[in-house]
């Protein structure tokens, strides 16, 4: 449906539709227009244009939606494997909030 | 207060706030013009705190920001007539989007820093207004039961906020979907070459005088016919890869950033060819060419990849599979390029 989709099939952002409670805090954070609202529940409408920034799961006040958030950045990424802070460049991904690396940053 | 852009002060219950301008001036302009082409980028910051807009009252609208001074100016300058606060969060320069995946523009420093402004004291309302961008930072929630402030997210883009304010805070579709146009990615590419170029010096003259070992004529004959043109291929090649994938994202084929880095680098690497001085009936011709056909996609692909860092639409999960594949072929195709040229040259 847009101009610019990245991989398909590799976000790993998900819904529970039991906690959710249509609050649609989601849908007003999501840069990506991911959500939409159907029945007093959010659905992941467009699973493949979510960047997992996690301003959803963030917002979510019931932990309905859980994403493993970090920024899509393959400067990160080396510095990251190279085991370097990134304070030379504007991204860094923390590996110390977990294995698979938790928060991530950008300037 | 002893800031350039801060012109007197407001009187309020909480002490003396120093009052701004919508109006930048030029010594603000050259300020972002110097940060996009990463001159002094990190020290483009504001003094965190509160700020006055215009004359604002008790009642007046609260707008929260990073201390990126970018940040903070493309606010002030789209509430031009309007009186507002501005809760400017102490996020080291970086702006609003970045700050908030490292969540310094997150619920924390929003709760400690409407402490330290004695913001309830200064407005009877308790709403504040935050860019849609931080939400990977805030938790709305949160702040409401931590601090008794509402957060109302506003439009993504700062120039969208008059329209908002005008439809009660509402904000359409649009001004909540994140776009990546022409004029956008362009923006950013002074600053990827700037780092690119950086180490690209220590290169540069690595190919240049590498190419005095070419040909039979002497050194310097060889540095002006091998080394120039690898000099002169290796920045098409980076001019490739860090200012023509991102200005043509959209067109260039493919999803991974990688591959649309590549195919750009082939197409660049015929038209290098095209202006190639050899001869192609020669073993030696042969190798150096084909080794800029390797060497040229190599390392577009590479920047092309680079780029996901400053688009607005990757994923971590996304940039780390196009890296299982593009990085060893990235490297590879380099190795190859690197041996083949080196090979030319002691065969020419």
């Amino acid at each position: 449906m847009e101009k610019f989709v990245y991989l398909r099939d590799v976000v790993t952002l998900a819904l529970d539709p039991e906690k959710c409670v249509g609050c649609g805090m989601c849908l007003v954070v999501c840069p990506q227009a991911v959500f939409s609202m159907h029945d007093g529940i959010a659905h992941i409408e467009n699973r493949d244009q979510c960047m997992e920034c996690g301003a959803c799961s963030q917002n979510c006040p019931t932990a309905a939606v859980t994403v493993q958030a970090g920024v899509g950045c393959a400067a990160a990424v080396i510095n990251s494997a190279l085991g370097r802070d990134g304070s030379s460049c504007c991204c860094v991904i923390e590996t110390d909030e977990g294995s698979r690396g938790g928060g991530s940053v950008c300037c | 207060m002893d800031q350039p852009f801060v012109e007197g002060s407001v009187e309020t219950k909480a002490g003396r706030i120093p009052r701004v301008s919508s109006t930048l001036t030029c010594a603000d302009h050259f300020g972002s013009i110097k940060a996009r082409w990463g001159v002094r980028r990190m020290q483009f910051t504001v003094d965190p705190g509160l700020y006055a807009l215009g004359n604002p009252d008790d009642k007046t609208r609260v707008f929260v920001t990073a201390n990126y001074k970018m940040s903070f100016d493309r606010l002030r300058e789209a509430l031009v007539g309007r009186d507002a606060w501005i809760l400017v969060l102490d996020t080291n320069g970086i702006n609003v989007w970045c700050a908030a995946g490292k969540r310094t523009f997150g619920t924390e420093e929003l709760v400690r820093r409407i402490a330290s402004v004695d913001l309830a004291q200064i407005v009877t309302h308790r709403e504040l207004i935050l860019p849609q961008l931080s939400g990977p930072g805030i938790a709305a929630h949160l702040v409401k039961k931590l601090s008794g402030f509402k957060v109302i997210y506003g439009p993504i883009e700062s120039t969208d906020l008059p329209l908002f304010m005008d439809a009660g805070c509402k904000a359409t579709p649009e001004m909540r979907k994140k776009t990546f146009a022409t004029k956008e990615r362009t923006v950013l590419v002074p600053v990827e070459l700037v780092g690119t170029l950086k180490w690209s010096l220590l290169i540069l003259p690595c190919l240049f005088f590498l190419g005095g070992l070419g040909g039979d004529s002497g050194f310097w004959a060889g540095t002006m016919r091998y080394g120039l043109f690898a000099v002169v291929a290796f920045l098409c090649a980076i001019a490739s890869g860090a200012v023509l994938t991102p200005i043509l994202l959209p067109w260039l084929p493919g999803r991974a950033f990688s591959f649309k880095g590549l195919v750009m680098g082939i197409i660049t690497a015929i038209l290098v060819a095209a202006f190639w001085p050899g001869d192609f009936n020669q073993w030696a011709g042969r190798a150096e060419i084909f080794a800029w056909f390797f060497l040229i996609p190599a390392i577009s692909a590479f920047l092309g990849m680079n780029f996901t860092g400053a688009s607005t639409y990757t994923s971590l999960s996304g940039v780390r599979k196009e890296m299982e594949r593009a990085v060893p072929l990235e490297v590879v195709g380099c190795g190859i390029g690197l041996l083949l040229w080196i090979l030319s040259l002691l065969a020419a």
